[in-house]
């Protein structure tokens, strides 16, 4: 789905103006994830949930408080529906909130989505009242079905979580895009900004991403990048591009001879 | 009795009430949610609910991840 230019984007009942969803994982402290979340001008940001450490405490949710950033629970390491609808459950519980980042991947080595968990997860949890955004496979079938199935966004792979490669396939997201009456978030795969900006001109409504900011050198940085990459590719996306020509298209005047 | 709580034994004494089990392990009030047996059991229970012998306690809060 591609939203007017001036539309803030809209997933379920929630509205956010920017279109960068930032996750949490990887960073160092929670000092360097505070201050790369207040440079990505992100208003929702990912977390896991895990066994509670007594020591560890709440620390992330008060500094997402502080922050006024709302909260995405995902189903990360989850490879079943069952495992991914309990753990969706849990969140709900802890969280107070309806929204669920959907993940059931197959396989540690390639952290992909496993498609037949994955659309059963997203039909129960549909079911169960909850505002569903799935990790998906690149392929306009799947994110076709989960829209059916009633999420709220699909969330495509640019490449496989954390191997920051970029859209490996560009002509399946803009298929997705096409095709999609919800809106569609590239997910993982995003290792600097340019790529940021090829998602949004590829006509993405945003971009989710954790890793090509936590893991980077200096993570407030490029949390600032990829601010200002996802803005440039909203941006161009809605400026109307040239068309793209073979030969030269002079753009000063011809001389008088 | 006993029961597991996050994988660990755990030793109760007195009345087996969740509320009351969560207390006593140290356990923040908000931002956790509790599931006995796979199954999440509704904050506004855990005063009632009577853990069973055995019960296995899984208490699961956010982390940085995604």
């Amino acid at each position: 789905m591609s939203e007017r230019a001036d539309a803030p984007l809209t997933i379920g009942e929630e509205k956010f103006d920017s279109r960068l969803i930032m996750g949490t994982g990887g960073a160092a402290n929670l000092e360097i994830l505070e201050r790369a979340l207040s440079a990505s001008g992100t208003e929702l940001t990912t977390v896991a949930l895990r066994r509670v450490d007594v020591a560890g405490g709440t620390g992330l949710l008060d500094l997402l408080r502080r922050l006024g950033i709302r909260v995405l629970p995902n189903t990360a390491g989850c490879r079943t529906a069952a495992e991914a609808v309990l753990t969706a459950r849990m969140a709900r519980e802890a969280l107070e909130t309806d929204l669920v980042k959907l993940e059931v991947v197959a396989d540690e080595r390639t952290l992909l989505p496993d498609p037949v968990e994955l659309l059963d997860a997203a039909e129960q949890l549909v079911d169960d009242g909850f505002t569903v955004l799935p990790y998906t496979n690149d392929d306009p079938v799947l994110a076709r079905r989960l829209e059916q199935a009633g999420c709220a966004a699909v969330m495509p792979l640019g490449s496989p979580i954390g191997t920051g490669l970029g859209i490996r396939n560009p002509h399946n997201i803009e298929m997705i895009v096409d095709g999609a009456g919800v809106p569609v978030v590239l997910d993982a795969g995003i290792g600097t900004a340019s790529e940021a900006a090829q998602a949004m001109e590829l006509g993405c409504d945003a971009v989710l991403l954790a890793t090509a900011v936590t893991r980077a050198a200096d993570p407030e940085r490029m949390a600032r990048a990829m601010r200002r990459g996802v803005e440039a590719g909203w941006d161009a996306r809605h400026a109307g591009r040239i068309p793209r020509r073979y030969w030269a298209h002079a753009s000063s005047p011809d001389r008088e001879e | 009795m006993r029961i597991e709580l996050n994988g660990e034994s755990r030793e109760i004494d007195g009345e087996p009430l969740l509320a009351r089990v969560l207390t006593e392990a140290g356990l923040p009030e908000r931002g956790i949610a509790v599931a006995v047996d796979g199954e999440v059991v509704p904050r506004a229970t855990w005063p009632q609910h009577r853990l069973a012998d055995g019960a296995r306690v899984e208490v699961l809060t956010a982390v940085q991840g995604g």
